[in-house]
């Protein structure tokens, strides 16, 4: 049974953390709506260039475009890149352990050697300490990152696999499915998988009319690299929204236990209070009983 | 019936314009002016002034580069980067466009690779348009149509 003195110090520590934890989850609710208006208003566009590109590349051709373009050449492969998008921080509940478990099984499912793009501090020190090889990394964009921040991250890429360092590359990063869910997901970035005309809302099949200015391959060619940043761009702002959203929820419920122990630590409290009173009175009332005898 | 043109880029939607009645946009080949009932397009943009016009109004948007697609007079132009002429910050522009040029002017020196050059130049090119749409907006005193000014003098 702890002392009275030991409850109260242990109420005052509780609730000091609660207000650092409900500080924490204001803050984060905040940039949350921020980082995920952000996400959205990358959709636009990035759907746009995925039904172009669908066109595209039912007009050009796969078999055609292999030669046309080295982005779209699939070759046998013997070294993997894994892109691995994480946040910079923790105190976000376990989106940094589900995604470098995620990550991590995937990557020792591998039969050929991997080596690892780390955008986020917590993603790269997850594959330093597994001796995995971390060719570059990229951390600290901050809460809202801009499109120029990513565009070095996929050149690091695009430049690796097609002077051969690399013959595959994979994407792996959190999709922010609600503001309590995010999902790890790991996608094959290089090379490039045309997205089909079916996934796309425009009416398929007038590509074949269109006037393409100076060429349908030139085109294409100039299309691809933007495909990967696009990917990437869209990539880190979901990892941005992501963290914001999984530290909310996860201050949210820190700063609910905080509660809660509040109210069960008051209670012993109040109860040992009441009996040290009762214990004192008791003295008292017998004290005086003592000498009226 | 007039065109609907939308300028996105990456990061956000620009713009939506409504009732156009040409654009004129810096195609990779050439400018091109695009009129109600173009056949479908898709073409490469190259950095340059994109200008709308309603009646005897006109807008002018500074993009770098992107893509440009027409479909029933409705035209998507995918930009890199892209600022309405009203939105351009002179001062930042000039200061962008000096450290260009000192980038160039230091590539040709040290005679670093094409790619490092070819990066110097087009950063240059960028925001020599940009301040060229920014001056365009400003009401000029002389002749209309002139040779644009050179800023900060």
């Amino acid at each position: 049974m702890p002392t009275i003195r030991q409850l109260k110090r242990r109420i005052t520590s509780v609730k000091n953390t609660q207000k650092i934890t409900n500080a924490l989850q204001l803050v984060a609710a905040s940039k949350m709506r921020r980082a995920q208006d952000r996400a959205l208003q990358a959709e636009p566009y990035s759907s746009k260039l995925r039904s172009v590109l669908a066109g595209l590349a039912s007009t050009v051709g796969s078999s055609q475009g292999e030669r046309i373009h080295p982005l779209l050449a699939s070759r046998p492969v013997r070294n993997i890149a894994v892109l691995h998008i994480t946040p910079d921080r923790g105190l976000c509940g376990g989106l940094n352990s589900n995604l470098n478990r995620s990550a991590g099984t995937f990557v020792a499912a591998q039969h050929e050697p991997v080596s690892v793009v780390a955008v986020g501090k917590k993603g790269r020190d997850f594959f330093v300490r597994a001796h995995v090889h971390v060719t570059a990394e990229f951390t600290e964009l901050g809460d809202y990152p801009s499109a120029a921040d990513t565009l070095a991250i996929g050149r690091v890429l695009v430049e690796d696999y097609v002077n051969g360092t690399i013959d595959r590359a994979y994407i792996s990063y959190p999709e922010l499915v609600s503001t309590a869910v995010q999902r790890p997901v790991i996608r094959q970035l290089l090379p490039i998988e045309t997205p089909t005309a079916e996934e796309q809302s425009a009416p398929t099949g007038m590509s074949a009319q269109y006037i393409f200015e100076p060429s349908p391959e030139e085109v294409l060619a100039r299309l691809l690299p933007r495909y990967i940043e696009m990917q990437i761009y869209e990539a880190v702002l979901q990892n941005a929204a992501s963290f914001q959203s999984a530290q909310m929820v996860a201050m949210k419920n820190a700063t609910d236990n905080a509660g809660e122990i509040t109210r069960e630590l008051t209670l012993t409290y109040n109860k040992a209070r009441q009996e040290q009173i009762t214990k004192e009175l008791l003295d008292i009332v017998g004290g005086a009983a003592a000498l009226e005898d | 019936m007039p065109l609907t043109v939308e300028i996105v880029t990456a990061e956000r939607v620009v713009s939506t314009e409504l009732g156009v009645d040409i654009l004129i946009a810096p195609g990779s080949e050439g400018m091109l002016g695009i009129l109600p009932k173009h056949a479908p397009l898709m073409t490469t943009l190259k950095p340059g002034e994109l200008v709308f016009r309603r009646g005897s109004e006109e807008e002018s948007f500074a993009i770098s580069g992107g893509f440009l697609e027409v479909r029933q007079d409705q035209v998507t132009i995918l930009a890199d980067q892209a600022e309405a002429a009203g939105e351009i910050d002179v001062e930042r522009a000039e200061a962008a466009r000096a450290r260009a040029e000192e980038r160039v002017r230091r590539a040709r020196e040290q005679g670093v690779s094409d790619v490092d050059m070819a990066r110097a130049a087009a950063a240059l090119q960028r925001s020599l348009v940009r301040l060229r749409v920014a001056e365009r907006r400003r009401p000029r005193s002389g002749a209309a149509g002139g040779r644009p000014r050179p800023i900060g003098q």
